[in-house]
């Protein structure tokens, strides 16, 4: 076998084994691979298409990168069923398995240590859409409006307009603020990411939340449940739950005294890229 | 306001729901960074987020960093257009309404004017 080793992520062992047809980025199985004590979850890909250049000249190409993206997402949804994972970082790639060995055994204290931390934990997404801003436009122009008599009518109708928006925004703002105080109070920890943009997600409205949110397990039908009492108190915003995810979003926070040569992040989602520092160490 | 919401199984269960973006976010964003034997030279990857950043990051975030030329370019965005419309019709109808009341007051004047030079 020529092919690489695209490794998934890695996990302690599994007490039930991974569903039989489980199949990874490239249309292969994806497999455990057992090394002191633990598993990298690997599948084999062909060298012309993750070697460097080749990876690197698909990566570029969004529909590869979104069936390659979602692929990994599926072999990781099926490790969450049955594990805590350790994701990584989509096309983590190695020559051969004694790669992916050297790779454990020089991380091995602090794949064990985020394990523990994350052990029986999921992370939840929750989004906040506002939806007024199209319907109430939409409401103001079905009205016949009359006529502005003079310019100044205009402007000042102009005023009302925007002082309404503005209303709006502050209302939506509130909400979103409130839903997160309460689900963070709930919650072992969180992440807030950048707002989605409209363009790609096909969603309706604006997105004024985008956070994350780690859950134990045990506890994520009451966090489902505050979600979902929540989200019936303001007309005109939308709550948008997704989960549970393998808790992406909080492996990648590295102690400081493990990696005394990166700069602690303490709000990694504003700071691109601070999480990443890791891997060049 | 019903939403597509996931059962909250105890088992857990794919992330069916989710759209690219939520994936996105995660694969490529999220997750251990582990250098591996394929060295994709970092800069890209974090070109890539960047660019991709760029698509999914909002425009409030953009403007946060103080990245918003587009929004009065009205070659890129279309509100931009249509301030520029309505800048000028505000503009059109400010100069109709004194042109209003300049008239109306030389109206005035005209018709004091017209009877004593009539006779």
């Amino acid at each position: 076998m020529t092919g690489l080793r695209y490794v998934y992520a890695v996990c302690r062992p599994l007490e039930a084994p991974l569903q039989a047809q489980l199949t990874g980025v490239a249309g292969a199985p994806a497999k455990p691979l057992a090394h002191h004590g633990l598993i990298a979850v690997v599948s084999e890909v062909p060298e012309q298409d993750f070697a460097e250049e080749p990876l690197r000249a698909h990566l570029e190409d969004l529909d590869w990168l979104a069936a390659t993206a979602r692929a990994h997402q599926g072999v990781i949804d099926a490790l969450t069923v049955v594990t805590t994972p350790l994701p990584l970082r989509l096309a983590t790639v190695f020559r051969d398995d004694s790669g992916v060995r050297s790779m454990i055994e020089a991380r091995e204290d602090h794949i064990r240590r985020t394990l523990d931390r994350l052990e029986g934990r999921v992370e939840w997404g929750v989004k906040v859409y506002f939806e007024n801003v199209e319907s109430e436009r939409a409401g103001q122009s079905a009205e016949p409006a009359p006529r502005p008599a003079s310019g100044r009518d205009y402007l000042r109708r102009r005023r009302q307009e925007s002082r309404a928006h503005e209303d709006q925004w502050q209302r939506a703002e509130a909400f979103a603020t409130a839903l997160h105080g309460k689900l963070s109070a709930f919650a072992e920890d969180t992440r807030l990411h950048p707002p989605q943009n409209a363009a790609l997600t096909g969603a309706a409205g604006r997105n004024v939340l985008n956070a994350a949110y780690l859950v134990p397990r045990a506890h994520s039908e009451e966090f489902v449940e505050l979600v979902d009492r929540t989200k019936d108190d303001s007309p005109g915003m939308r709550v948008e739950l997704t989960g549970p995810w393998a808790a992406y979003s909080f492996a990648g926070d590295t102690p400081p005294e493990e990696t005394p040569e990166e700069t602690p992040e303490e709000t990694p989602d504003e700071a691109p890229g601070g999480e990443e520092a890791e891997g060049r160490a | 306001m019903t939403t597509p919401r996931r059962l909250p199984d105890p088992y857990g269960g794919p992330s069916s729901g989710a759209n690219l973006a939520d994936i996105l976010e995660r694969v490529l964003d999220k997750g251990v960074v582990i250098a591996g034997d394929i060295r994709i030279n970092l800069l890209d990857i974090e070109l890539l987020t960047v660019k991709l950043r760029l698509v999914v990051a909002s425009v409030d975030k953009a403007k946060e960093m103080g990245i918003d030329w587009w929004e009065s370019d009205p070659a890129l965005s279309s509100r931009a257009r249509r301030d520029e419309l309505a800048r000028e019709n505000a503009e059109l109808r400010e100069r109709l309404a004194r042109l209003e009341e300049l008239e109306q007051g030389s109206g005035r004047s005209a018709g004091r004017r017209l009877p004593r030079e009539a006779p």
